[in-house]
C-alpha cells in the first residue's frame, strides 16, 4: 500500500485535570475524505490544533508522506501544505474579500493581481466570490468561501475543515461538497470535521471516532448506519425524546406586522413579521445565523420594546413591557449567549438564579433580595436538570458550556412559563443532554405552554416542532406543519442558496 | 516565560489578601524611595504610619484623621456605586465644590438670622448642588451618548472658576475688607458644623460617611438596586436581560455619587473650612478614587481604605515638616499605593505560572 499523506502515531496531550488526546492513531490517504467524528469534548479541537501547528503533542508523532513532521507554528504547517477553515472566522467586517485574505498572507502581491487570482481560483473551484465586496456585507456561506479561498490559494495538500456546514442551509452544503468533491478528485485530502452524520455518510470515504480522547473506532461511512455512528460516538444507545399527542389550545402569543429596524451596522432589521403559537405547540424558527435570531429574541423577551400592538400574548399588547413585567405575565426567554447575555460569568450560580428568577420565584420583596430562597431555587435548577458543578456558590464562568446551558434552560422552563422563548437551546452541548433539554422543552409544551425554539440545527427543530417557520435576512416564512417536510422545501424555506451562484455544472 | 492563566474563578483568598500585600508593598519600595532620598526609611515609614495614631502628638492628629477621611469616604461610596456599574464618575471634585457652594448659599442666605433648621437646608442644598452637576454628564449621556468621562471631568474646571467667582462675589464677606471668600461659617452659629463631641474631629460629615458606608453596603448586597448595579457592571447585556433600564440606572448612580460629593463639599465648607474661598477644594473628589478602587468598591474596604489615606495624608505631612521629606515623595509614595493594588488585583482572576510556552 502506498505511504499515508499523513500518519498520526500515538498522539497524546494532557491538560491539567483532562488527558485530551489519548494515544491516537490514524492515517489520512492521498486523496481521502477522512471524517473525524465525536461530541463536544471528545479532543477533536485539539488534535486538529497539533496538526496545524498550534498546540505540541506530549507525545506520540506525526509522519507527512512517510518523513517525521512536527510544526512549531501554523506557519510551518502551512508551508508544508497544510491548511485550515476555522468554525469561527476571522475575518474584518469593514475590509473587502481581497484585503481581508491578503492580511492572513506572507507576502501579499498587488491588490490587482490578489484579486484576479481570487477570481480564477474561485471559479475554478465553483465558488464564485467577487474579491471587492465587503465581507459585512456577505452571508455566512460567502464568508467561509472567503476563508476556503484563502486556504486554496495556497495550494494545500491537507485541507482541515472545522464543522464547515453548521452555519449553510441545505442548499449552500450542496454547493460546498461539490467542491470538496473536485478538491478530492484533484488529489488534495480533506480532514472534515462534524458531528452531522449524515453529511459524513454522503462525503466522506472514511472516518474515526474519537471519544474522551480515546480513537475508539473507525469505519467507512457510506456503510455505517447514522445510529450505529452515533452510538459510537455517545458510547451508550440514544434516548429519543419522545412527544406526547396533544391538543393545541388558544394562541397564547402572537406576532403581527412587526417591524424593528437593525440596531446596528452588522444587526439583521426584521421585516414585517406574523406569528402565532398556540398553548401545547411547539413552534421551531430554523435559520442560518446572523438573519434575526437574536433581534427576535430581544423584541420577544422585552429587551427590545416595539409597538405596543406588534406584540400580543393572549390578546392584550405587551410590546411596551419590559423584560420584568413580561417575566410576571409569564413571558420567559433563554438567549442564545450563554455567558454575558443569559448569564453574568462573573457571578455565582445564585446571583445568576436570582437574574431572572427574582419575579416568579419571589425571590424579593419591595426590592429586598432573598438569598436563602435564592440558593434554594439555584439547587433546584442543578438537580432537576443534572448541572454538573461543585456548588451553587461556584461562577457561571467555571461551568462547562453544556452545563451552563442546561442551568440556564432549567432556569426559565422551573418557572413555569406560559411561553417560552428559546434561542439555540442546545448549541455546544453533549448529545445526551441535548436530549434532556429538548426532552424539557416537550414536557413543558405537554403542560399547556407555547414554546419558540429558534436553532441553527433542522435535526432539532423536526425532531419537536409542531410547525416550522424559516427566518431569512430578518423576514419569517408563513409556518407550515413540521411533520413531512422534506429538506429541500426546508432549504428553499430558509433561503435557498441565500442567493449565491452556483457554479458547478 | 511567564504567563497569565484565568482562573475558573474569582480567587476569594486573593481578593482579601492583595490590598495587605499591596500596602506592604509600598513601604517596601517607599522605604527605598526615601532612602535614595537620603533619610531613614524605617523612620520615615513609621512617621507616617505610626506617629498619626500613637506619637507624641496623636491627641492632635487623631481628630484630623477623621475630618480627612470623611469625606474622603463620602465621595468614594458614591463614586463606588456608578464605577460598580461602568459609569465612570471623574469629576466628583466639581460636585464637591457645587455642594459647597450651594449648601454656603443657602446658609448665608439666612444671615444673622439664627434657627434649628438653616443647617438641614444647608444639607439639603449641598446634596442639591452635587446631585445638579452630576446630572449634567448623565444627562448629556442618556440623551446624546456623550462620555460620562470627559464631561464630568471637564466641569471640575468650570466649578472652579465658579468657585472662585463666588469667593471674589456673590458671596464674599461684605466686612471681609476687601478679601476673597465668604463669611466664616464657624461662627455663625446655625450653620456650623461643629464637633459632635469637642476636639474629636467627630462632625456631622463622620456620622454622614458612617451611614453611607451602611446604606451602600445594604444596597448592594440585599437590594435590587445594587445587584442592578453589579449586574450592569459585570454583563450589561444580561442586565438588559433580566430587565435593566440603562439610562435610568445612569441617572441614579450618576446622581447619587454627585448628592453625596456635594454632602461632602457641603460638611467640609460648613465645618473643618469654615468659609468659600478660591483654594477651597484640596483635591478630595480626585483622591476619593483612589480611596474606592484601594477598598476594592466595598463599603468596608472604602472605609477602612478612606481611614489608610487620612493617614498616609496626616503621615506624609509630620514627614514633611518633621524629616523634611520633599512633598512629591509623599505624593509618588500615594501613587505607589494604587498602583500595587491595580496590579496586584490581575492575582484575582488570574494565576501566574512559570513554564515554557506551548506555541513558539
Amino acid at each position: 500500500m502506498s505511504v499515508p499523506l499523513l500518519s498520526l502515531q500515538g498522539l497524546t496531550k494532557a491538560y491539567p485535570g483532562v488527558v485530551a488526546n489519548d494515544s491516537v492513531s490514524f492515517d489520512i490517504g492521498e486523496g481521502e475524505v477522512h471524517a473525524l467524528l465525536g461530541e463536544n469534548g471528545a479532543g477533536k479541537s485539539t488534535l486538529v490544533k497539533m496538526i496545524y501547528g498550534l498546540v505540541k503533542p506530549d507525545s506520540g508523532q506525526m509522519l507527512l508522506r512517510g518523513t517525521p513532521y512536527a510544526p512549531p507554528e501554523p506557519r510551518a504547517a502551512r508551508g508544508d501544505g497544510i491548511a485550515m477553515v476555522f468554525q469561527h472566522f476571522s475575518l474584518f467586517d469593514a475590509l473587502n474579500v481581497a484585503e481581508n485574505i491578503a492580511l492572513g498572507m506572507e507576502n501579499p502581491p498587488a491588490m490587482k493581481d490578489l484579486a484576479a487570482r481570487i477570481r480564477e481560483v474561485s471559479e475554478s473551484y465553483g465558488l464564485p466570490l467577487d474579491p471587492y465586496r465587503t465581507v459585512g456585507d456577505l452571508s455566512a456561506g460567502e464568508r467561509q468561501r472567503v476563508e476556503i479561498i484563502r486556504c486554496l490559494l495556497q495550494d494545500p495538500k491537507l485541507l482541515i475543515m472545522d464543522e464547515p456546514t453548521s452555519v449553510l442551509t441545505p442548499q449552500e452544503v450542496e454547493i460546498l461538497f461539490q467542491t470538496l468533491q473536485k478538491l478530492r478528485s484533484e488529489g488534495t485530502s480533506i480532514l472534515y470535521i462534524s458531528h452531522k452524520l449524515e453529511e459524513i455518510r454522503t462525503l466522506c470515504d472514511h472516518a474515526t471516532i474519537l471519544r474522551l480522547g480515546k480513537n475508539v473506532g473507525e469505519c467507512t461511512p457510506a456503510e455505517t448506519s447514522a445510529r450505529e455512528m452515533a452510538e459510537l460516538m455517545v458510547g451508550s444507545t440514544l434516548h429519543t425524546p419522545e412527544r406526547a399527542g396533544r391538543e393545541l389550545g388558544d394562541v397564547a402569543l402572537d406576532i403581527s406586522g412587526l417591524s424593528v429596524p437593525a440596531p446596528s451596522a452588522f444587526g439583521t432589521a426584521l421585516k414585517n413579521m406574523h406569528l402565532s403559537v398556540r398553548k401545547g405547540e411547539v413552534l421551531g424558527i430554523g435559520g442560518v445565523a446572523g438573519n434575526g435570531q437574536d433581534e427576535l429574541l430581544n423584541v420577544l423577551s422585552g429587551e427590545t420594546l416595539t409597538e405596543a400592538d406588534a406584540v400580543k400574548l393572549n390578546g392584550a399588547p405587551i410590546g411596551q413591557l419590559g423584560p420584568v413585567e413580561r417575566r410576571r405575565l409569564g413571558v420567559l426567554a433563554a438567549p442564545e449567549e450563554r455567558l454575558g447575555h443569559a448569564a453574568a460569568p462573573d457571578m455565582s450560580l445564585i446571583e445568576n438564579a436570582m437574574l431572572t428568577g427574582a419575579v416568579r420565584q419571589g425571590l424579593e420583596t419591595n426590592g429586598f433580595l432573598n438569598w436563602g430562597a435564592a440558593k434554594g431555587f439555584a439547587e433546584n435548577i442543578i438537580e432537576a436538570f443534572d448541572v454538573r458543578t461543585p456548588g451553587p456558590e461556584n461562577a457561571a464562568r467555571s461551568l462547562s458550556g453544556g452545563n451552563l446551558q442546561k442551568f440556564v434552560i432549567g432556569r426559565e422552563v422551573l418557572q413555569d412559563p406560559d411561553v417560552l422563548v428559546v434561542n439555540q437551546p442546545t448549541w455546544g452541548v453533549d448529545a445526551a443532554a441535548a436530549a434532556d433539554i429538548r426532552q424539557s422543552l416537550l414536557d413543558l409544551a405537554d403542560k399547556g405552554a407555547a414554546v419558540i425554539c429558534i436553532s441553527q440545527d433542522l435535526d432539532e427543530l423536526m425532531e419537536i416542532s409542531d410547525n416550522f417557520a424559516a427566518l431569512n435576512e430578518g423576514r419569517l416564512s408563513a409556518p407550515r406543519p413540521a411533520a413531512g417536510l422534506t429538506v429541500d422545501e426546508i432549504g428553499l424555506m430558509l433561503g435557498g442558496a441565500h442567493g449565491m451562484e452556483v457554479a458547478h455544472d | 516565560m511567564i504567563r497569565l492563566e484565568k482562573r475558573p474563578q474569582p480567587s476569594r483568598a486573593w481578593s482579601l489578601a492583595t490590598p495587605l500585600v499591596a500596602v506592604l508593598a509600598t513601604m517596601l519600595f517607599g522605604g527605598v524611595l526615601f532612602a535614595v532620598l537620603g533619610k531613614d526609611p524605617v523612620e520615615a515609614i513609621r512617621t507616617i504610619f505610626w506617629e498619626p495614631l500613637f506619637g507624641e502628638f496623636s491627641f492632635y492628629y487623631r481628630p484630623q484623621l477623621l475630618i480627612k477621611g470623611a469625606p474622603l469616604v463620602l465621595i468614594a461610596i458614591g463614586l463606588s456605586l456608578g464605577f460598580k456599574a461602568g459609569i465612570w464618575n471623574i469629576g466628583a471634585e466639581g460636585q464637591y465644590i457645587m455642594g459647597a457652594i450651594v449648601g454656603a448659599a443657602v446658609g448665608l442666605a439666612f444671615y444673622p438670622y439664627e434657627a434649628w433648621y438653616i443647617f438641614p437646608l444647608m444639607v439639603i442644598g449641598g446634596a442639591l448642588g452635587g446631585w445638579a452637576w452630576a446630572m449634567i454628564p448623565a444627562v448629556l449621556k442618556v440623551r446624546f451618548g456623550t462620555n460620562e468621562i470627559l464631561v464630568s471631568l471637564m466641569l471640575v474646571y468650570v466649578a472652579e472658576q465658579l468657585l472662585a467667582s463666588a469667593s471674589l462675589r456673590f458671596l464674599k464677606n461684605p466686612e471681609g475688607f476687601g478679601f476673597p471668600g465668604s463669611r466664616n461659617l464657624q461662627s455663625y452659629e446655625s450653620a456650623f458644623n461643629a464637633d459632635l463631641i469637642e476636639g474629636s474631629g467627630m462632625h456631622w460629615g463622620v456620622v454622614a460617611a458612617l451611614i453611607a458606608v451602611i446604606f451602600a453596603y445594604i444596597l448592594l448586597n440585599r437590594h435590587m438596586l445594587g445587584f442592578h448595579i453589579r449586574l450592569t457592571g459585570e454583563a450589561p447585556r444580561a442586565a438588559r436581560f433580566a430587565g435593566v433600564n440603562p439610562s435610568r440606572l445612569i441617572l441614579l448612580c450618576l446622581g447619587m455619587s454627585g448628592a453625596l460629593a456635594g454632602l461632602a463639599g457641603l460638611f467640609e465648607v460648613s465645618g473643618p473650612a469654615g468659609q468659600i474661598s478660591i483654594d477651597f477644594n484640596v483635591g478630595y473628589g480626585f483622591t476619593a478614587i483612589i480611596v474606592a478602587f484601594l477598598g476594592r468598591l466595598h463599603p468596608v474596604g472604602i472605609l477602612l481604605a478612606g481611614g489608610l489615606m487620612a493617614l498616609t495624608y496626616i503621615g506624609g505631612d509630620i514627614a514633611q515638616s518633621n524629616l523634611g521629606l520633599p512633598s512629591a515623595a509623599i505624593q509618588v509614595f500615594q501613587g505607589m499605593l494604587l498602583f500595587f493594588l491595580l496590579a496586584l488585583d490581575l492575582l484575582t482572576n488570574y494565576r501566574v505560572t512559570l513554564r515554557t510556552s506551548e506555541v513558539a
